[in-house]
């Protein structure tokens, strides 16, 4: 259960990190380099919310035994 | 306490969603997922208890496993298909959740045919 909690934890790190480097990197007119760091933070965390929904998947699958 | 739990996490993570919103809403419709996710993993376990119990009493009841069965996948199905839209429709993304909604009742309908089909069945017993 900690572990999960933990995840909350890490994707709003990372979204408040990725925020203030695009800040950063806009400021400092390397645009197109803030918008890279944008998408490497969304893909980090898209991996980790989507296996987060495929345990979700797999635990309901096996409550209501959906085959 | 279980519910505790479950309250703090719902805030701690509402707090976080409202920080990153202003500065990256696809990062905050992210959190809102694992969020979700966690909260429903956490009810789903007393889920499985619940269901175990009702597979239970249906098994002493004398009611066939096949409609049992057929209910709890129903149930599945529309759990998962309300998470899913909910979470669509958060992201403003309405036409998406209803189509998602949609699809799950025709998986739903699939499901109930066969009892459907019972039903028409004894109906017509009854009558001829």
């Amino acid at each position: 259960m900690g572990g999960n909690i933990d995840l909350i934890f890490k994707i709003a790190g990372v979204g408040i990190l990725v925020a203030v480097l695009h800040t950063i990197l806009k400021h400092a007119g390397k645009e197109e380099q803030g918008h890279l760091v944008a998408l490497a933070g969304i893909a980090i965390v898209f991996v980790w919310v989507v296996q987060l929904l495929g345990n979700l998947f797999d635990q309901v699958k096996s409550v209501f035994k959906l085959f | 306490m279980d519910v505790l739990q479950i309250v703090a996490i719902g805030l701690i993570a509402t707090v976080l969603i409202v920080v990153v919103k202003s500065q990256r809403p696809e990062m905050a419709l992210l959190l809102s997922i694992a969020a979700g996710v966690i909260l429903f993993l956490l009810v789903l376990g007393k889920i499985g208890a619940i269901m175990d119990i009702i597979r239970d009493l249906a098994d002493r009841a004398g009611i066939s496993m096949v409609y049992l069965g057929t209910i709890l996948k129903i149930v599945g199905i529309a759990y998962i298909a309300e998470f899913g839209a909910q979470i669509c429709r958060d992201a403003g993304e309405g036409a998406v959740a209803t189509k998602l909604e949609f699809a799950a009742k025709i998986l739903i309908m699939v499901l109930a045919v066969p009892i459907v089909v019972a039903v028409l069945q004894a109906l017509l017993k009854l009558t001829t």
